[in-house]
């Protein structure tokens, strides 16, 4: 069904960037309707059975459940999933941002990283260790765990390699989630690490907490003490259920902002020293390589970002007309202030919608209105957060770090929409 | 009875509530546990544990145990190269390994202890890991073959890309 967009006759001064991007607020004082993209033509149901009501009116439904499963309608929803040759368990899956909504990610979809498999812990064998220079070495069990007070916090978790895909030389021909996906945000609830730190006393020359996972890789990370008396927390729960087991069950450090490796799963202990203990994926991994070969260590806060998930890569536009952008921005240092979106290549930009709840280290949800007119556009959309940070374009990025830095990629996407609709990644 | 009586009986009694806000539930594990879960090394050596090795020793174990992913001369075949890369890190393409990247020479022992071989880690002895060490270090030109290292010289082998790591926000060991 074809909506010739004219025929919303909106005012000329409701266009406030290049390419028919539109006021903020437009939809909130008018009363035109959105497309959305790949959209079937909206034809009324069909109605069946004998008072023309449907099926699912004529029989009573399945039965209650002890835990319920989301429809099989949406069973095509699912993480993109890359394993490391020769192994089962290492590698990574990818949150479908382009599919959700949002700041919450369903605790299912949430992105993977292990480095030797998810193992299958036993919480009444699990302990905690806290050693080093503390006072007095202490052990946990989870039971013991749960009996302390505890936090809640929606905060987001993003790999440092996140968007590495597009550190490559060409545009790969990838979706939003493929890209960006190894980004996920829950509500985490947990014990601040440093009530447990300060329990077993941490010495005057204590700088460092090393934190080690009970999986397969024994991965270890050093986490600065001052960041782990700030606002670290070891989480029991996530999204209000226990942990997943690909997310760190039965516990896990998170680390609001920071690299997604340091936020070590499994937990099993927390070792106080005066230095970095300069693990393997401390130095020859997560290290950001300079255009001079020198390399940055310790490069823990992730940067400005965000990216327009609908419309987005391999998605398509089926009519000319309103639609709206939406996308998610975040920052690893503060709550994000603004979001720009540009329908032109980036010589125009038009300040986005930001959704409540807007958190510091969380993902915030931006959307604007745009009247696509059927020709080649190139999206983008660049994050601003409370600290004045702001997303780098591709050039800014490259002549700052280079390519070659491999980690903390927070470019500026760039979404191609050709004159037929298709939407495909794209440099600028 | 005096303000300052009042004063120090209601301290008597909101002190041990303070004393009391953390739950305190920990147990202190005794010293065979603590032995047991030290299983880190620092770039000074602390942590490594007595025994020694040498390359020699090490290439049959490399060979059995390695070479399947890392390729016969730490090439590397399904998972990463391990051996060659030096003077590429300012190239288009660096090429990473123990020798072109690593900055320590201890943190290759932590790393095997804790998580070699990939199938089946913590199943090395401590001088099959000295001498897997030794073979990588040989393979990369850092050590002679018949060198045999130990707790006490590892931490003084200074890898080529040691002083090429830096941070502008802490101070590195």
């Amino acid at each position: 069904m074809y909506m010739p967009s004219k025929q919303y006759k909106l005012p000329r001064e409701e266009y406030v960037a290049g390419n028919g991007l539109l006021h903020r607020r437009t939809f909130l004082t008018s009363s035109i309707a959105f497309f959305s993209v790949a959209s079937s033509s909206l034809v009324p149901n069909k109605l069946i059975g004998q008072e023309n009501y449907p099926v699912s009116m004529l029989l009573p439904g399945a039965p209650l459940s002890g835990y319920g499963l989301r429809s099989k309608f949406e069973s095509h929803v699912q993480r993109y999933v890359g394993t490391t040759a020769g192994t089962t368990g290492a590698g990574s899956s990818r949150t479908p941002l382009e599919k959700l909504s949002g700041i919450i990610t369903p605790n299912g979809l949430h992105f993977e990283r292990h480095h030797s498999g998810i193992p299958d812990i036993d919480p009444e064998q699990h302990q905690l260790l806290i050693h080093g220079l503390v006072d007095r070495p202490l052990v946990f069990d989870i039971n013991t765990l749960l009996k302390y007070p505890m936090v809640s916090r929606t905060q987001y978790i993003e790999c440092s390699g996140n968007s590495r895909p597009n550190l490559a030389s060409t545009a790969p021909d990838l979706n939003c989630g493929q890209i960006h996906g190894m980004i996920s945000c829950c509500e985490w609830t947990g014990i601040p690490i440093s009530v447990l730190l300060q329990e077993a006393g941490i010495k005057s020359n204590a700088k460092w907490v090393l934190a080690e996972g009970a999986d397969a890789a024994a991965m270890t990370r050093s986490i600065p003490l001052s960041k782990a008396m700030d606002d670290t927390m070891i989480a029991l729960f996530q999204n209000g259920e226990a942990l997943r087991p690909e997310n760190g069950y039965p516990i896990r450090v998170i680390l609001p902002g920071y690299e997604g490796n340091i936020s070590v799963k499994w937990l099993r202990r927390l070792m106080l020293s005066d230095t970095p203990i300069m693990t393997k994926d401390e130095t020859s991994k997560y290290t950001d390589l300079q255009k001079d070969g020198r390399s940055e260590i310790f490069t823990l806060e992730m940067g400005v970002k965000s990216v327009i998930t609908s419309p987005s890569g391999g998605q398509f536009m089926q009519h000319r007309g309103i639609y709206e952008i939406k996308g998610l921005a975040w920052s690893g240092t503060s709550k994000i202030k603004r979001v720009d979106v540009s329908a032109d290549g980036g010589l125009t930009w038009a300040e986005a919608m930001l959704s409540n709840p807007i958190l510091s280290k969380s993902l915030t949800q931006f959307r604007l209105p745009w009247d696509w007119n059927g020709q080649h556009a190139i999206i983008m959309s660049r994050a601003i957060d409370e600290d004045g940070n702001a997303q780098p374009t591709r050039d800014a990025f490259i002549d700052e770090k280079g390519l070659q830095v491999n980690y903390h990629n927070n470019i500026i996407q760039s979404w191609e929409v050709s004159s037929q609709g298709e939407i495909t990644n794209t440099y600028v | 009875m005096s303000r300052w009586l009042t004063l120090i009986i209601l301290s008597a009694m909101i002190m041990p509530l303070w004393a009391q806000s953390s739950p305190n539930l920990g147990a202190v594990p005794g010293a065979e546990f603590l032995s047991q879960w030290s299983t880190s090394i620092d770039p000074w050596g602390n942590g490594l544990p007595e025994g020694s090795g040498n390359a020699i020793k090490g290439r049959p174990t490399y060979l059995a145990k390695c070479a399947a992913c890392h390729g016969l001369q730490g090439e590397g075949l399904i998972n990463d190269r391990l051996v060659g890369g030096h003077a590429t890190l300012q190239d288009a393409r660096a090429i990473k390994t123990v020798g072109s990247y690593w900055p320590y020479a201890t943190t290759l022992y932590d790393y095997i202890r804790r998580a070699m071989p990939y199938n089946s880690p913590h199943t090395l002895t401590n001088d099959e890991t000295y001498d897997l060490t030794a073979f990588i270090l040989f393979m990369n030109g850092i050590i002679s073959e018949d060198q045999q290292i130990n707790q006490a010289n590892l931490p003084d082998i200074i890898m080529p890309n040691k002083n090429n790591f830096f941070s502008n926000e802490f101070e590195l060991p």
